[in-house]
Parts: structure tokens; sequence; C-alpha cells
């Protein structure tokens, strides 16, 4: 253990310079991000992810987000355990009838002012699985969207793109 | 003499390839329930096909593989479950998705179905849904016990399910699952797809597993069709199936460390598993590498350098990972916590067949790529570890070996790489034709079975992951274990949710 930590002392990090914000995203923030809520938030957000549907592939790389390369902690970003803790929700899948009303109960249990960032090609209007039974659609079919996030899945740098202009504007 | 032929049946479909397929009656299918039973051979699937069920069964040398099908009169088959366990929850699945009813059933409670959905029996004769009374869990009795519910929404970033624990103080008595939150009816939209539909919709069964449901995919499909893709598709199969078995045991083994509270292992875990994913970017075009296996061949070639990106990868990985098993195996808090926790026993993990390191863990000795195996795995040396104590700790050295196994596979597959096409071009062969396929994910094998109509055309198609006989097990596997240890009995577990959830 002891050479494994004294070499993470003596390298340099691993982290990467962050990417610049996404424009798009920026412009599509530009719309929803309303004055008080930057005022109180300042710039640390926490994020609460719900699965709603997704295979899991976006998961995989919101996961990695935390890892030594993308290190979404030094945005003032972290992931929380639960919606009452949140201000964003970030929503992956097309959102399984199944799962419909989980996410509405998360989405009521978040305090306001919040924020639904909705990741991944499904999210948006329920991609490859869009007109199954057993899928509503899109993620703004139930909730409020604030940011699009494309991708299948979106890369890590994608997501923290996206994050970045969330986080410009609330800040 | 071939599992099929141990059967009383009646005639073999003409067109189902690798394994033959036969109708059964009564005596066929009894004598089938009566050999799973006893532990003679072991259940590979069951689903639906109105007015059909088919049953999929494994030799217990693991090199033969039969198909028996039972045409439903009136909706009704007699139930497996009733005298095999393990096909409970298919039973349930079958029920939901078709109308199709297991007589003498022992759970008739609905599975996938949570009653959302607008439709009853979505794959079979559909008829308007009714509004559902509350889901009964199991009842528990006993003096101090106390449930908790947990889920579908989860503390971290995971899939959805619900998991309810019936607790003694620290100690779980009952854990039961309820999952299905997940269910995206994949089924229902590869009816009438195009191959190329289809393969885009199978890859997004797991996201974890993208590689390993095209792989299955593909073989079923290239069985039906009786066509072989090229050799260098065939070793580019193996690249990307082994970089993403290690991508997964690297991400396994630190958040198993981690849900011990041992981060440290995490982190370094994360890195290896991220420049997993880097090196298959670089090589394919995509972190998961998904869509670029394909029925008949691959979708594009390794790009230039991408080999040199592999090798830098093996080498980062050689140098690095003994060190962290090293740390692993000597630092006694984090053992204190997965040894003689989650004990899955070898009766059990055979019984259900578990696959991978699940079954692996716990003295089933069965892999895919082995037995009954398929290319270019033929042509490789690796070896199958495989442990005895189905304990948390167990389920990590099986990860640690195969990182091993590889790690010399990827240096075999490069070294070999043949020259070549990509691709065979892929036609309808006119007639309608079935096909089944395995291949063995990170997480266990992989089962596609599908049939193809005239046009080449998608009429059915099933996908059966290997966590439909993992979930049952690690239900079994906590029993009296302390709540505080399920997050690393599950993650030790690590299965799917939209795999399973279809």
């Amino acid at each position: 253990m002891r050479k494994t930590l004294f070499e993470s002392l003596v390298h340099g990090p691993l982290t990467e310079p962050p990417p610049a914000p996404d424009e798009a995203g920026l412009a599509e923030l530009a719309r929803s991000v309303n004055r008080v809520a930057r005022a109180r938030l300042g710039r640390s957000l926490s994020i609460r992810e719900i699965d709603a549907g997704s295979c899991n592939g976006c998961e995989l790389e919101i996961h990695a987000l935390n890892n030594a390369f993308y290190d979404l902690e030094r945005f003032g970003l972290r992931f929380v355990a639960s919606p009452r803790h949140a201000d964003v929700l970030m929503v992956t899948g097309p959102v399984t009838k199944n799962m419909r009303e989980a996410l509405l109960r998360t989405y009521n249990a978040t305090p306001d002012p919040k924020w639904v960032v909705a990741v991944g090609a499904c999210a948006v209007d329920g991609g490859i699985f869009a007109g199954s039974y057993a899928c509503v659609g899109g993620v703004s079919d139930v909730v409020p969207v604030d940011l699009h996030i494309r991708g299948c899945p979106p890369s890590p740098t994608e997501l923290l793109k996206g994050l970045l202009a969330l986080l410009e504007h609330a800040s | 003499m071939a599992l099929l032929d141990t059967i009383t049946r009646g005639d073999k479909a003409k067109q189902h390839r690798p394994w033959p397929r036969a109708i059964v009656t009564d005596a066929g299918w009894q004598q089938a329930i009566g050999l799973l039973a006893k532990g003679r051979c072991t259940l590979l699937g069951l689903w639906g096909d109105a007015p059909f069920v088919h049953m999929a069964l494994l030799a217990d040398t693991f090199d033969d593989i039969a198909v028996l099908s039972w045409r439903c009169k009136d909706g009704k088959y007699p139930s497996v479950g009733v005298y095999h366990p393990p096909a409970i929850r298919l039973e349930r699945a079958i029920r939901d998705l078709f109308g199709l009813e297991a007589i003498g059933a022992p759970d008739t409670r609905t599975w996938l179905d949570l009653g959302f959905w607008g439709v009853r029996h979505p794959l079979g004769k559909s008829i308007p849904a009714r509004k559902p009374g509350p889901y009964q869990f199991l009842p528990t009795e006993g003096e101090g016990l106390h449930q908790i519910a947990v889920g579908p929404v989860h503390a971290g970033i995971i899939e959805p399910g619900h998991f309810r624990f019936t607790a003694n103080g620290e100690h779980v008595v009952r854990l039961e699952q309820r999952l299905g939150y997940v269910h995206k009816g994949i089924e229902s939209l590869l009816r009438g797809a195009t191959l190329d539909a289809a393969a885009k919709l199978a890859a997004r069964t797991s996201g974890d597993s993208t590689v390993a449901y095209a792989f299955a995919f593909a073989h079923a499909v290239e069985a039906a069709l009786h066509v072989k893709a090229p050799p260098r598709a065939i070793y580019l199969r193996a690249l990307m199936a082994e970089l993403e078995r290690l991508a997964n045991h690297f991400g396994d083994i630190g958040a198993i460390c981690n849900d011990a509270s041992f981060s440290l292992m995490y982190a370094q875990c994360g890195i290896l598993r991220e420049r997993t994913l880097r090196a298959a970017e670089s090589c394919f075009g995509h972190r998961l590498m998904m869509d670029v296996i394909v029925p008949g061949g691959v979708a594009r070639d390794i790009a230039p350098g991408g080999s040199a990106q592999v090798q830098a990868l093996l080498a980062e990985v050689r140098k690095v990972f003994p060190r962290l098993i090293d740390l692993y195996d000597n630092t006694a808090s984090l053992q204190d916590r997965t040894v003689a926790t989650g004990i899955l026993t070898p009766a059990l993990a055979r019984q259900f067949g578990a696959g991978g390191y699940v079954g692996r863990g716990s003295g089933r000795k069965f892999d895919a790529r082995k037995m009954p195996g398929y290319a270019p795995y033929d042509d490789l040396k690796f070896e199958v570890p495989v442990l005895d104590a189905g304990d948390v700790n167990a389920r990590v050295w099986v990860r640690i070996r195969e990182v091993e196994q590889s790690l010399s596979l990827i240096d075999q597959i490069l070294k070999r790489m043949p020259g070549g096409k990509l691709k065979v071009a892929l036609k309808a062969s006119g007639k309608t034709c079935e096909g089944l396929g395995l291949a063995e994910a990170f997480r266990g094998d992989v089962l596609v079975w599908l049939r193809l109509d005239s046009k080449g055309r998608i009429e059915r198609c099933h996908l059966r992951d290997a966590s439909w006989f993992q979930w049952p097990l690690l239900e079994a596997a906590i029993e009296g274990n302390i709540v505080a240890d399920f997050p690393l009995c599950n993650k030790s577990f690590n299965c799917s949710y939209s795999g399973h959830d279809i």
C-alpha cells in the first residue's frame, strides 16, 4: 500500500484539464435557469442520478466522472444518495412505464430550485426503444428537462461539458 | 449419446442450428423435467413463442445442447418450476409476456408486469390491463422481525430494482427481490426488425455486456443462415470481448472493495478501467465498443496503431495489477469483510446453472468459451479458474484470475491476428430458419435464440442474460449475513437489471 500511495504523491495527477462548456447546452440552459436560484446555490451542486430504464451504458460513463481522470468533485459537483439533498436530477433511459412513477416521485422529493439533465439518446425521445408498449418516450414527457446531453452513451468528456455548462449558468 | 436422443420426442425442426430442436409431448417434457430435477442436465433457458414454449437444456458435460418445444393447448403447458425452481421466474415472465400458463406452477404472481403497461400479455394475445392489486411479498413470521424496503431508486449510480429485506436485528432472515422496472419490451421491438436494427437492440440489452450480446446475437444469426464470419472478424470479436471483460472486472474489483470502504483499491482499479476503455476507443472508435460486432463479421477494422495501444495497456496492467492484488490480499480489514461473507453453496450454483464468477466461485466450471466453445477460443490457450469457497472473496479471486487469463488471451489474439475480409454478406435463405447462439459475457453466458423469416427478418428473438439464474442465488447467499454486508454481496454478484428485465 505504501508504494502505491507514495507513487501517487510523487507522480503528477492523472486529472485532465476541463473541457470547454458545451455551447448548445449553454443556450438551452439560458432559457431555464433563474437568477434567484443562481444566487442561492453558488458554485456547488449536488446531483442525484436516476436510471429510468437505461441499458446501464450511461451509468457506466456517469460513474467514470468520479475517476481520477475526470474528477468531477473539483468543480463542486458531487453525486448524492437522496433526492432530498439534490439540486440536479440526472435522468437516463427511455423512461420505462414501470419506472415512470418512481421518476415522478423522485422529482417531487427534490427541493426547489432544481434542474433536470436528461442523459443519453433514449432520454431525448426514447431513442432505439421508442414505440415500445413498455416505454413512455423522452424524459421531458414526464418531468421538465433543462438540459439534454446526447450520445449512446455520451462519453465522460461530453457529460462534463454539459455539466460545466450547467454550472456556468447556475453560478 | 446426444442429449436429445435421451428424450422421447417428435420430429426435429428442419432448420435449427447448430444444436437440434424437437417438438415433444408429455412424455418427453416430463423426462426433461426429471433430468433437470435430478441434476443430470442444466436449464439454459425457457421462453415463449406462442403457441410454443421452448426449453433449452445443457448436458452435464457442457458439450451438448438441446431445445425442446411444447405446443400449448388452450395456452397451457406443464410447469417446470414445480420440480425445478430455477424455472419459476422464467415461467412468471412467460405468463406476463405471452399469457401462457404453467400448470401446477408454484408461484403465480406477476414478475415483469408491474401493472403499468396498459396491456397484458403484450407478446401474445394482448388484452387491456386491469388495475393490479398490491404485490404480495412472501410472508415472514417470527418474533422481533422487521422489514426494510429498498428501491427501485437506489442510493448510488446503479440500475433500479426493489429489495425487500426481513431482518432480525442486524441479520437478514429473508431477501425478496422485485425486478422488472427497466423492462423495455425489447423482444417486441425485435419482431419484424431487420438484422441491422435487431443487432443494435441486442447490443443495448445490457450496456456493460454490449460486446457479448452482439457476439451471441451474431452467433445465432450466423447459425440460422449457415454462414461463418471471416477469421479476422472472429479474432477482432474476441479482442473486444476480452477488453470488455477486463474493463468490467477492474470496475467490479474496485467497487467491491469500495463497498467495504476501501477506496484506495476503488481509485486504482478505476484508473485501470478508464485506461482499458480509452484503449478500446482508440482501437474501435467507441469506449464500450457498441455496434462493432455485426452479424456476418465486424463493422470496422482495428484502427492503425490500435494494436500498439492495446500492448501499452497490457504493459501498464501487468505493472500495476499485481501490486493491487497484493494490497487486496494483505489488507486484513478488507479480508475481514470479504472472506466467509455471502456464501453460495456449490449445490445451489450447480442446480441453478450459475454462470460467470458466481458459478466459478462456487465450484461450477462452466465457461461458454471453453465448452461448448466457439471460435477463436478453440485455438487459444486459457484456463477457467474455479474456486469452491463460494464467498465474496472467491468471487473477487475468480475475477482476478480471469483478468490474468484475459491478458494472456489478448497477447495470443494480437500475435495470431489473421488478415483478410471483415464481413461476409448475409443473404436471406428464402425459408424460415432458426439459430441459437451463446457468448461468455464477463458475468456469465448470454443466450440468444431467434427465428428468421424467408426475407431474413426477425420473426422471434429471445435474449437470456446470465442474471436470470444468478439473481435468485443472491437471495440465498445473503441469508444470515448482516444487512451492512448486502452491498458487498450484491456487488460481488453484480447481476444485470436491464439484461434481466429486457
